[in-house]
């Protein structure tokens, strides 16, 4: 066989099976937006330029839809002091649906030993969420994103 | 040749492993297999799921059968209305899942929406189609005194209190205040012979009379409480799924066709879940205006009326301390998506209750999957929805999925 024949036979193969492939994978993918891969579900995280560790405790595992959630939000620096009396806002969405939390968080509590309750946290949808903590300190203001799959 | 066809046999090998829990039937993919996800979705759905009645710490005698039963008699009595015919049985038939199959209510006069059904509202954070209440004590005060549904005011409500349900609401409230040197109509509310007579009473009578008001919706919460959804044919197919025993059990393959286009590519799921099928938030679904009727923007005014309303979770009528009422403490009160954001009502029993919409703007189950289809934009603010391309097999298999949430008699 030529080089060309082979080719054209290859793309005989190819062809066909690429059209089922598609429609399989087609069938798949429109079963709800897939989740990204190698999402970090991590519940301890360093802020986005590195001010802080933060870590977010639920009072659910797994978080439930629908339920109105209290979390424990713990600042640290990066050499794992805690950081007290910071300023927190909490926000949140669906980062493929384009949408906020159905309610508005706040820290409700100073627990001190940079400890932090946060009341008011909903989820009213099944898919992937994030929740953003903005603290503000003698450290520095700085933005960590924790992702939550429901 | 042959060593260079491997990877396109073994591509070929991938894509029937891919289609293998798919079967082909007529034009819709029946999942028959559901993935370990899809079974904990459709679990999410089913009736089990179902949490405890929620407490209500603002109303102290929602648990109390005592006021269920008084409740209950309040719902049905039409003596409580302005020309005596309306009772809230009138738009909310109890033989009709309390609702009235009409796009609008007929009570003294026409309301501007449709009336939803009662079932389940016990979990629902927010009243009304724009959550303007925040409790079902709360919500049941508005038709008392709305001009087009009982018509009365709260003086005239509290007398007919005292004389026909004396012994009941005193077991339950105490004893009701003096009200024979009170005007006959007066409420802050209601038409403008009872509002000018309701500056004239003593600050003293005025709370008297609101604490009697806001008792007589208390008693009809705890009826509302009462009742609940029952099971259907879906919920039945969910909990043997769950077992493992027979899967197809109970359901047509269109009606699991429609099942799986409901937690799948027809997005329904991401407001319609939980047990009743509602996420009982706020959605901008770009449901038309109706020609004649006022202007409404949905949430956006529901939003600020719940925060402003005297008899909410945090007024002081509500049996709550400030900090239990965490939805009204972290709602969302403004933004762009509150305008014409309405809350989708349970789907529970949806195909047995024609017309759709907060005014009723479809007539049957087809319009509204229809509209999902097309996702047209909003005529004011912004539309969720996106369209879905489904054919129409995949628009009558949805249709066929709904009506498994009927409850059977
Ligand atoms: C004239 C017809 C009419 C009467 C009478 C009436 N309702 Fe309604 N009901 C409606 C309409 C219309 C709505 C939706 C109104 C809106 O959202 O603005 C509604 C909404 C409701 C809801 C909200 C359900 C939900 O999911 O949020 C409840 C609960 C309810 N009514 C209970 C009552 C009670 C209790 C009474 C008697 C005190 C009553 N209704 C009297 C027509 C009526
Ligand atoms: C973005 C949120 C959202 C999505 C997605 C959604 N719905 Fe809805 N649904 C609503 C809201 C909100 C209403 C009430 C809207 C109104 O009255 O203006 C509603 C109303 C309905 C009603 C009418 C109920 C009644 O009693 O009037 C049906 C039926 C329904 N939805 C079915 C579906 C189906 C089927 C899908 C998937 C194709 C779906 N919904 C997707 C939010 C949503």
């Amino acid at each position: 066989m030529t080089r060309r024949q082979i080719l054209k036979s290859r793309l005989l193969w190819a062809a066909p099976l690429a059209l089922i492939t598609m429609v399989g994978l087609g069938a798949a993918a429109k079963m709800r937006s897939p989740l990204p891969e190698n999402l970090d579900l991590s519940l301890t995280r360093y802020s986005d330029a590195g001010v802080y560790e933060t870590r977010l405790d639920t009072d659910m595992n797994p978080v439930s839809i629908g339920a109105m959630h209290v979390f424990t939000v713990t600042l640290k620096t990066r050499d794992g002091r805690p950081v007290e009396k910071a300023a927190l806002t909490i926000d949140g969405g669906m980062p493929q649906h384009g949408h906020g939390l159905p309610t508005t968080p706040r820290v409700t509590a100073d627990l001190g030993g940079g400890r932090y309750r946060v009341e008011g946290i909903k989820f009213n949808m099944p898919g992937w969420w994030t929740v953003t903590v903005h603290a503000t300190s003698g450290a520095g203001s700085d933005e960590t994103t924790f992702n939550l799959k429901l | 040749m042959k060593r260079s066809g491997i990877p396109y046999a073994a591509a070929g090998i991938i894509a029937l492993v891919v289609l293998a829990g798919f079967s082909y039937k007529g034009g819709i993919f029946v999942n028959q297999n559901w993935s370990e996800e899809q079974k904990s979705l459709i679990a999410s759905l089913s009736l089990d799921a179902l949490p405890a009645l929620p407490a209500d710490p603002s109303n102290r005698v929602a648990d109390d059968p005592r006021a269920a039963e008084l409740g209950k008699a309040l719902f049905n009595d039409r003596r409580l209305s302005a020309n005596g015919k309306v009772a809230c049985a009138t738009c909310h038939l109890p033989d009709r899942q309390f609702q009235d199959g009409t796009p609008l209510g007929h009570g003294v006069g026409q309301t501007n929406r449709r009336t939803m059904p009662i079932s389940g509202t016990a979990h629902a954070p927010f009243l009304f189609w724009d959550g303007r209440k925040d409790s079902q004590w709360a919500q049941a005060l508005g038709p008392l005194e709305s001009a087009v549904e009982h018509g009365s005011d709260r003086t005239a409500l509290a007398r007919q209190v005292a004389v026909h349900y004396r012994r009941d609401y005193e077991r339950l409230f105490g004893p009701l205040p003096e009200l024979t040197s009170l005007p006959d109509h007066a409420s802050p509310e209601g038409n403008s012979a009872a509002k000018s007579a309701w500056p004239n009473m003593t600050e003293g009578e005025r709370e008297a009379v609101n604490r009697v008001f806001a008792n007589i919706g208390k008693a009809i919460a705890a009826f509302e409480r009462t009742i609940k959804p029952r099971e259907t044919r879906f919920d039945r197919y969910a909990r043997s799924l769950q077992a493992g025993t027979a899967p197809n059990n109970g359901l047509s393959e269109t009606e699991i066709a429609g099942l799986a286009i409901f937690i799948g590519k027809g997005n329904c799921i991401n407001c319609h879940n939980g047990p009743l099928l509602t996420d009982n938030h706020f959605h901008n679904t770009g449901v038309p205006t109706v020609e004649g009727l006022p202007k409404d923007t949905g949430r956006a005014l529901g939003a600020l009326q719940v925060k402003n309303d005297p008899f909410n979770c945090r007024g002081r009528y509500s049996d709550a301390a400030p900090p239990d009422c965490t939805e009204l403490n972290f709602m969302v009160s403004e933004g762009d998506e509150l305008l014409r954001a309405y809350k989708p009502p349970s789907l529970r029993n949806v195909a047995l209750r024609p017309p759709y919409m907060h005014a009723g703007q479809f007539r049957s189950l087809d319009e509204v999957v229809r509209h999902y289809n097309k996702a047209p934009p909003a005529p004011a603010g912004h539309s969720e929805l996106e369209p879905l391309n489904l054919n129409d097999r995949e628009v009558q298999a949805l249709q066929a999925f709904l009506a498994t949430l009927s409850e059977e008699d």
